[in-house]
């Protein structure tokens, strides 16, 4: 609450255009958005809970959970989808049973098919946490993944 | 500036500004819409509008796309027949085929455009939405599978009642209408208007019925059921029954409600009446103190709703009398029925209203007495008409009846009460004999009547310089609000209600589309005053005559334990 | 301390050189400092590490410990700068290595392991030649032997780098070195020697046209809101690139941040705009922070802010960073998204630059749109008319990938037939395979085939066949690509990334993807409605795609219809192959496979029939199985675990 209440005091001006870059700030230090902060900035700049969590749920980069311990994200650029990204796509679901876009139910992994991650000729593209994996083909997937899997505590 | 354009060959006359949908229907030529709400900017949204324009590449929607010298347009040509038919179609394609049980059966804009639009087939089927129908609230039931998201609502919740409850969430294929935090309507900070239904062209948003429960009672022999109509469901049923708008039923009704079955059939102007009384009695109480002034009626549920969660604060200026609806209720249990050998839990007391916040309000914890509600089932206008047609009254045929005394009609100046400023016009006729001891010369106040949105009077009464106002939508209520939060408004009595025009326009009544309605019903109430024999409340016979036996003085306390209640803060997210 | 009065008096130093109106040659003492920002002489090795995006990923944040580890082991005294890129991305890591003297040499593919071997050999006046790519040679400096020149190599012979110039060459964190190589000199020419008028007059007359949409022409868009009577105008700068699949503008921020501020700040002049935003993706987290810093920096320079130079133009610049929505590209999205709200386009008229940013009329254009500015005030318009094409004038940037040799950053003049991007530049297709079609301008753009390929890039040209140059994605696709699991790609990203306001958009992708997943998806168990439905489904499409292009409200769903209107036009038969044939040439469409066990090459060791998950295969131990064909779901499950070659896929 004192953390958000913090982020607020760096946008001095109460205007709607502050809305996304403060949402932005708030994900940035708790790693996603709460109902709490919703009210909190809603309060703010008098805009009403809905209009926030609409703006929120709008854009790709909002979320309203956390992250895993291990963040996969995927390229599906049309480069990488050529080079057969959508394959890949299927078989981190299954093998981590998380979908895109969620974050599996012990907390371990959570899986993002992004957009671009602009290295299009080195497709296709993953990266777990910081760590990038270039050309990546159905039998290198298995062994990442495998490598993560058998960190869990 | 006039100019010509031309359209389907021939030229018509438009004016430079305006866009290509007003000049097309100025002559004549219907476009269908779906998006489209009068009065609001045009989002552009649905597409259905557009038309052939000469020279441009793509098809233009005619409603936000303003004419201009050079056009020449074509409003149904093969190609915008097309493509009419196919967002049409694309809307049909994984909409839920449940038509003939539908809510809106035979009221739905969809249905309307399919058949206008002569679709005849399937040619595209489609993935149906997974969704959950919120069935949380007690007034409205929320079927996302069926929005088609034309944004309606949302326009209306957010610019017309300022509660922006409903919004857009998600995006492309997961787009949806929702509340904050994608909470169910029950929880969220929906104030149960009903506006949204009114604007909503599907089922998506429709009334939660209770109308089985009601079916069941009336057959009951070991119950007497008693029913009350809110004195704007008199005015506002015709429609439903091809009558002329605005034409004053409460005879009909009468009889219709007893062909049905009903028991006691009660005329709720009464208990608005006694509503007056005691607002007027509460205002001069706090005259005279000066205290949490200006009062503001608690007449709306949805107002006091938004009240106690908006404003928490300012809750000791909300009157405390309860709603007509819910005075009503709570007389019909405790004493109408004295002479009947009937207790309490024999009674099934319905009531027919205006909007679905008071099926909400009847369910308040504060409107019951030792766990029994005052009310026990709630119906809109619409779904007595649904009743009326379900037990084969024929309105065209059945003789028009007096309701049931006590509260049987004596004419009333409460009746004011359905359209927005006549409840302080009420109000005021009998605070200022109440104060002065005399009535009105003139008791009609003009400047309460009329359609505008924010109406305000002052008078000069004894030692008091008065400022009365009254305000819907809640739109309108926000700045006021404001003021009031910074102790810098300069009224004493607030009449607010939460759908524009008053109850006469509640989120209950028929399906309309024509202004020209909302007109004539408010004709027909303030006609209906302006010929009344007598047109002050406390002098009405059989409210004098209540007072003496039940209730004392008014304002008193025997009348304040049963026709005033209170009101909490609500921590909901808003 | 000693470092900060240096860095201080530099400052100072070029300062002085941009005030100086006159352009004279610069002192010496400023001549000095120019040519070490410029590496005319550089007095230790110079080794420049591409730090890209694409270059990280590549590896190159691991390759930079293994120099700094090879320098101080050595103890050698070297400057280690994070360098742009020169585009070439299946050459990341790039490395440039400049010895006092000598030429700078690009070495490809330098990950950690390399690092010792190289900088050994080349400390020792050696030059690997398999690791090396080329040098860069001039007039001042020593060339290596038999290594080739930059401009000899295929990828970059055949461009025109009018644009891309300081990419790969300059230091993205240093506006010295920006304004040594001749940065910000055309926005105070600008703002000194021109008025707005004039600066539009040029942009008009030079026949530039706006880079990411349709081509409409930047000086009439710029003239339409500077001649309103608004005091207030804003300038917003579209570098939301979120295109799939292109990475051009991404690559031009992290490599050369200033040339977009600056080109910003000139248009913002000339359209009277007081206030610019620059509005890049949020997930661009490295060009937000080179941006960022270039900002300050320009800041700190005086060259943003009040009275610019005693000119009295002011411009406060800001970074908004975007959520991440490809709808934003559509410029009413882009402002909404600006003021706080949901990126939804609204109808237009009116346009932004009469009603924009908080109601005021506004300037939106993209980055590639923009970079051109201060190409066409140095040059001036007729030189800048004269590249390309007569109706489409100018050099036009590529992100090309996909199935091809060389992908990258590519800028050639308009006009150039596609052939000579994809082969010459592009090296043609890996294993000399055949050229299927080419994916121009992204899920917006179209779809070409082999026989386009002397198409010339020009909008109307790509536009007749049913393309777009959009984003200036370029994706090459070999006979190992299924056409409609590619278009079903992007109808499914569109999907997703429409704004959900309008019908047609909205449903109608939604339903193009469903009738494309229905035709790859397999047959077997389907009743006699659902193949009624998908021939209903198919015979519509078309119409359906007609409708979407017709109708919708913005760009994105007018252009979504693209690639299935040309893919329909130019593929139909592969079409006919899945619906009638139900057989994906390409083998991708995986349901649309079917198995079979060779009988001579079975063992019966039961693993398939344990695995399969309906049940279809049957047969006892050490005898031949068979597939039922029936219960076959066609997962491949089978043909994965078999380690006979048993199954076979048909």
């Amino acid at each position: 609450m004192e953390q958000i209440a913090r982020i607020l005091e760096r946008y001095p001006f109460v205007e709607r255009e502050n809305l996304i870059p403060i949402l932005q700030d708030i994900q940035r230090e708790q790693g996603y958005l709460t109902e709490e902060a919703v009210k909190q900035v809603g309060r703010y700049l008098s805009l009403p809970a809905s209009k926030i969590y609409s703006l929120a749920t709008f854009y790709n980069r909002f979320r309203f959970y956390p992250l895993g311990r291990y963040h996969i994200r995927l390229c599906r650029g049309t480069s990488c989808q050529i080079h057969r990204a959508g394959d890949l796509i299927k078989k981190v679901s299954e093998t981590l049973n998380v979908d895109p876009g969620q974050t599996s139910s012990n907390g371990q992994f959570s899986f993002e098919v992004v957009s671009c991650m602009g290295a299009c000729g080195l497709g296709p593209v993953m990266a777990v946490n910081d760590t990038y994996f270039t050309q990546v083909t159905d039998d290198r997937l298995e062994e990442i993944l495998a490598s993560y899997l058998e960190t869990q505590p | 500036m006039q100019i010509e354009i031309e359209v389907n060959n021939h030229t018509i006359g438009a004016r430079k500004g305006e866009t290509i949908l007003e000049a097309l229907r100025e002559h004549g030529i219907q476009i269908p819409t779906l998006c489209r709400l009068e009065d609001f900017t045009p989002t552009g949204a649905c597409r259905l509008c557009v038309v052939e324009v000469e020279g441009m590449d793509r098809l233009v929607p005619a409603c936000s796309y303003p004419v201009e010298e050079w056009m020449k347009i074509h409003t149904h040509s093969p190609r915008v027949i097309e493509a009419r038919k196919m967002i049409v179609e694309l809307l049909l394609s994984n909409h839920p085929d449940d038509c003939l049980y539908c809510a809106r059966n035979g009221h739905c804009e969809l249905q309307r455009l399919a058949e206008e639009l002569n679709i005849r087939e399937r040619r595209i089927s489609g993935r149906k939405n997974s969704s959950n129908l919120d069935l949380s609230s007690p007034g409205i039931v929320y079927d996302p599978s069926k929005c088609v998201l034309c944004s309606r609502c949302v326009r209306v919740c957010e610019e017309t009642e300022a509660v922006s409850t409903l919004d857009f969430t998600g995006r492309g294929n997961t787009t949806a209408v929702k509340a904050a935090m994608a909470k169910d309507l029950n929880f969220s900070n929906c104030i149960q208007c009903g506006q949204c239904i009114m604007v909503c062209p599907t089922g998506a948003l429709h009334d939660k019925s209770y109308l089985e429960a009601i079916q069941q009672a009336v057959s009951r022999q070991d119950v007497t059921t008693v029913v009350h109509y809110s004195p704007s469901v008199v005015v506002s049923l015709a429609e439903e029954f091809g009558l002329k708008p605005g034409k004053d039923l409460s005879g009909l009704i009468n009889s219709a409600l007893k062909k049905i079955g009903f028991d006691q059939v009660y005329d709720g102007t009464f208990a608005a009446e006694l509503f007056v009384m005691e607002e007027a009695a509460e205002l001069a109480d706090r005259l005279d103190k000066t205290e949490h002034l200006p009062m503001i009626t608690s007449a709306c549920p949805a107002w006091v709703k938004e009240m106690e969660q908006a404003y928490p604060d300012l809750l000791p200026h909300l009157s405390t009398v309860k709603s007509p609806e819910q005075i009503a209720g709570s007389i019909i249990k405790q004493f109408c029925l004295e002479s009947s050998d009937r207790g309490q839990n024999d009674i099934f007391s319905v009531a027919v209203v205006p909007c679905p916040a008071k099926k909400f309000e009847a369910q308040r914890q504060e409107m019951t007495q030792r766990g029994i509600s005052d009310i026990d089932a709630v119906m809109t206008t619409r779904e007595l008409a649904r009743l009326i047609k379900l037990f084969g009254v024929d309105m065209h045929a059945i003789e028009p009846l007096e309701a049931d005394a006590p509260f049987h009609r004596d004419a009333s100046a409460a009746r004011l009460t359905a359209a927005l400023g006549g409840t302080t016009e009420a109000v005021l006729r009998t605070l200022h004999h109440q104060i002065s001891g005399k009535d009105l010369r003139n008791p009609k106040i003009s400047r309460m009547r009329g359609t505008k949105n924010t109406k305000s009077t002052h008078i000069r009464l004894g030692e008091h310089n008065l400022s009365l106002a009254a305000m819907s939508p809640l739109e309108k209520v926000r700045e006021i609000m404001a003021d009031l939060q910074e102790d810098k408004s300069l009224y004493h009595y607030l009449e607010v209600m939460a759908c524009p025009g008053g109850c006469i326009n509640g989120g209950g009544h028929p399906f309309y589309s024509a202004p020209k309605t909302l007109r004539s019903r408010m004709k027909a109430i303030h006609q209906n005053d302006d010929h009344l024999a007598t047109r002050f409340v406390h002098h009405s016979q059989e409210v004098v005559e209540f007072y003496r036996r039940y209730l004392g003085e008014s304002n008193g306390e025997q009348a304040r334990r049963i026709l005033h209640t209170r009101f909490t803060p609500r921590d909901v997210l808003l | 301390m000693e470092e900060q009065d240096a860095q201080k008096g530099l400052q100072q130093e070029l300062i002085e050189l941009l005030s100086d109106a006159s352009n004279r040659s610069p002192a010496s003492q400023s001549k000095e400092a120019l040519d070490r920002l410029r590496r005319h002489k550089v007095k230790h090795p110079v080794i420049a590490l591409s730090s890209t995006t694409a270059g990280m990923i590549a590896g190159s944040r691991e390759t930079r410990q293994a120099i700094e580890k090879y320098l101080s082991e050595r103890d050698i005294e070297a400057t280690l700068i994070a360098n742009g890129s020169l585009g070439l991305g299946t050459e990341e890591p790039l490395m440039d290595v400049q010895l006092p003297g000598k030429t700078r040499l690009t070495f490809r593919q330098v990950s950690p392991e390399k690092v010792n071997d190289i900088l050994d050999a080349v400390f020792n006046n050696f030059v690997p030649p398999e690791h090396v790519l080329c040098q860069h040679p001039n007039d001042l400096h020593e060339p290596w032997e038999n290594v080739p020149c930059i401009d000899e190599l295929p990828f970059f012979e055949g461009q025109q780098r009018v644009i891309l110039g300081n990419c790969g060459v300059i230091d993205p964190d240093s506006i010295e070195e920006y304004i040594a190589h001749g940065g910000y000199h055309n926005f105070l020419k600008a703002i000194r020697n021109y008025t707005p008028e004039e600066v539009c007059d040029m942009i008009d007359s030079s026949g530039l046209r706006g880079r990411g949409g349709e081509g409409y022409p930047t000086g009439k868009k710029w003239k339409n809101t500077l001649s309103s009577s608004a005091e207030q105008r804003y300038l917003v700068c579209n570098a939301g690139e979120s295109d799939p699949g292109a990475f051009m503008e991404r690559m031009i921020m992290e490599s050369d941040p200033h040339s977009v501020i600056e080109s910003v700040a000139i248009s913002a002049y000339a359209v009277g705009a007081q206030k610019a935003y620059i509005f890049v993706e949020g997930e661009y987290e490295l060009a937000c922070s080179r941006l960022q810093g270039a900002i300050e920096q320009a800041k700190s320079y005086g060259i943003l802010g009040h009275d610019i130079y005693e000119s009295g133009f002011n411009l406060n610049l800001q970074l908004h960073q975007g959520a991440g929505a490809y709808v934003c590209g559509e410029e009413t999205a882009l402002i909404a998204s600006l003021e706080g709200k949901r990126g939804m386009p609204r109808p237009k008229p009116p346009y932004p630059s009469r009603r924009g940013f908080l109601g005021h009329p506004t300037v939106v254009n993209n980055v590639e749109t923009l970079l051109n500015v201060p190409v066409i005030l140095q040059h001036g318009p007729g030189w800048y008319s004269r590249i390309g094409t007569e109706k489409s004038a100018g050099t036009k940037i590529f992100s090309l990938a996909g199935k091809i040799e060389r992908s990258g950053l590519v800028e050639v003049p308009m006009g150039l037939p596609l052939r000579e991007v994809v082969y010459k530049i592009g090296g043609g297709i890996p294993d000399n395979q055949q050229i299927k079609g080419v994916l121009v301008g992204g899920p917006a753009g179209g779809m070409l085939t082999y026989n386009h390929l002397d198409t010339r890039i020009d909008y109307e040209e790509i536009s007749e066949l049913g393309g777009a140059l959009g984003s200036g994605g370029l994706v090459v696709m070999d006979e190992h690509t299924c056409i409609l699991d590619t278009v079903k790609y992007y109808m499914y990203f569109l999907q997703q990334e429409s704004c959900g306001k309008c019908i047609p958009c909205r449903e109608g992708i939604r339903r193009m993807y469903e009738i494309l997943d229905n035709i790859t998806q397999q047959p077997h168990q389907e009743d006699s409605r659902a193949t009624l439905q998908r021939f209903k489904g198919v015979i519509n499409l078309e119409k359906l795609a007609q409708v979407v292009h017709d109708t919708s409200l913005c760009g994105l769903g007018q252009r979504a219809a693209n690639p299935v209107l040309s893919s329909i036009r130019w593929f139909r038969q592969e079409y006919e192959e899945h619906i009638f044939e139900r057989k994906c040439r390409a083998g991708v469409c995986q349901k649309l496979r079917t198995f079979y066990i060779d009988v001579d090459l079975c063992t019966g060791c039961t693993i398939c029939a344990e695995k399969c998950p309906t049940g279809a295969i049957v047969g006892s131990a050490k005898h031949a199985h068979f597939i039922v064909q029936e219960k076959c779901i066609s997962c491949g499950i089978c043909y994965d675990v078999c380690k006979f070659g048993a199954v076979i896929s048909k």
